[in-house]
């Protein structure tokens, strides 16, 4: 990539980077999330598209990870990735909840080069990160991305093993076990970033159907000083939660891009991982990026049902 | 006995009652509606009692228990009678001893239980709830509530009717 303009880039950088910030939503559907008996299967469609939960834009390609109630890890079987929409199976054999979860982790950002701005390859990640940045560059910026989707379901009774936390990104701790919704009570739970309370985040609720109805029904919530949240149900059935720390549309910090871009920040950022060189504090042509911030967001699918 | 519950429920809804001096026996009477339509298949259905601030406590739960229901031992479609399964269906292990019927086609069905035989404590006086939970395949689900009052002495009886896919429910409880 070749910009003429600085600017330009550092927006470019930012909408590459982040997609799911600006754009449409990912959700996996489970054919049930509560089911009865010792040996059963549940099948889910994963998909990324802006009507819930209608596959009519882009499968969900990556494939999940299942942790089981005793916490070993499971299967995914007949995973299929189809135009729209990718379907898995899960064979339940243990009984209480589990997990189907893709993580993404990855490393965006930028840097100098023979005063051209390069941003950092898709699939870069901590890991990776110092390959990705060739000797001579400066004003590298970095900032981390977790991503988080994941699904519970439950059979037998629900149990709670699968909420143990990694520290890593928005994490979820139930205080209602998200297979035990019903509309009169309100859903109540805890959301951890980086394995401490995650205060101030956005929650976005939207109830599945979009397509049938005028107004999308949607709730932004925040999540109070503990990382808590309280969600109040309107009709039975699936809904999609979103959290993030800017909202669906990016407004706030880490949202994205529309935000004020303090001028003469210095580069290389705190949350640059070590080992990225730091440089510099001006780009090409004296238009420095501003902070790029790390990225994390979570999202989920609650069946509530009639009590 | 199968219930993983079964000592924490007979505390607590049999708590403070000295052993009985004659059994009490609870009296049930459970009505499934004749349905004109297409496509009939008997209801699953559950019934339990229910009392504030005691573990409630499973009596009968009709479904296809036998094995030869297409998909699985018949367990899979419990969960339909949704608010029992929340309730205290999903803590439970199957076939449940003592509380596991065949489905039962139309009309009235009676079942007589003892305390302190089978599903049924010994029961401390209070007020209660029979509930009764009816789901059916390719049809509806609907919840009777039934609550009555046990003195510990006086026989009692009370009665509540379905919309749908129930009729009357009947308890009686005398010693």
């Amino acid at each position: 990539m070749n910009f003429r303009k600085p600017l330009l880039a550092a927006a470019a950088v930012i909408a590459i980077a982040a997609p799911a910030a600006i754009a449409h939503r990912q959700w996996m559907l489970p054919s049930s999330t509560t089911v009865s008996g010792t040996d059963n299967w549940v099948t889910v469609d994963a998909a990324v598209s802006n009507d819930l939960f209608f596959f009519d834009h882009q499968p969900m390609r990556a494939v999940p990870v299942v942790t089981q109630p005793d916490g070993t890890t499971g299967q995914v079987e007949n995973h299929n990735v189809g135009k729209f929409r990718a379907t898995f199976d899960l064979h339940l054999t243990q009984q209480g909840t589990y997990k189907v979860a893709v993580v993404n982790e990855g490393v965006f950002g930028s840097y100098v080069l023979n005063g051209e701005r390069k941003m950092l390859p898709r699939g870069t990640n901590t890991a990776n990160l110092a390959a990705a940045i060739p000797a001579g560059a400066t004003d590298v910026q970095t900032a981390e991305n977790v991503s988080r989707n994941e699904i519970f379901i439950t059979q037998g009774a629900p149990t709670n093993t699968v909420f143990k936390t990694t520290g890593k990104g928005i994490e979820l701790v139930p205080i209602t076990h998200p297979n035990d919704l019903v509309t009169n009570e309100p859903g109540n739970f805890q959301f951890l970033k980086n394995g401490k309370p995650g205060a101030g985040l956005t929650v976005t609720v939207i109830p599945g159907g979009i397509r049938y109805r005028d107004a999308l029904h949607e709730q932004v919530l925040k999540t109070d000083a503990e990382g808590k949240v309280s969600i109040k149900w309107g009709q039975p059935g699936m809904y999609w939660v979103m959290v993030n720390e800017g909202g669906e549309r990016g407004e706030g910090p880490g949202g994205g891009q529309g935000g004020p871009r303090p001028q003469g920040a210095p580069g290389g950022q705190g949350a640059a991982p070590a080992g990225g060189p730091q440089a510099g504090p001006a780009g090409p042509g004296g238009r420095p990026m501003g902070p790029v911030r790390a990225r994390v967001s979570y999202v989920t699918t609650l069946e509530v049902l009639a009590p | 006995m199968q219930y993983r519950i079964t000592g924490l429920t007979l505390a607590a809804i049999g708590a403070g009652l000295p052993g009985a001096a004659g059994a009490q026996t609870l009296d049930l009477s459970v009505t499934i509606p004749q349905m004109k339509v297409a496509e009939y298949h008997r209801p699953y259905v559950a019934v339990w009692l229910e009392k504030e601030g005691a573990a409630p406590r499973t009596l009968q739960v009709w479904y296809d228990f036998d094995g030869r229901s297409a998909e699985g031992a018949g367990t899979k479609w419990l969960r339909d009678m949704r608010q029992w399964w929340r309730v205290v269906g999903r803590g439970m292990s199957f076939p449940a001893d003592g509380v596991t019927g065949a489905t039962k086609a139309a009309g009235t069905h009676k079942v007589s239980l003892v305390a302190g035989k089978g599903p049924l404590p010994a029961l401390a006086p209070g007020n209660y709830k029979l509930m009764v939970e009816a789901a059916r395949e390719v049809g509806g689900r609907e919840v009777v509530t039934v609550p009555f009052t046990w003195n510990g002495s006086k026989a009692t009886t009370a009665t509540a009717k379905g919309a749908s896919e129930l009729g009357a429910v009947t308890v009686s409880i005398k010693r």
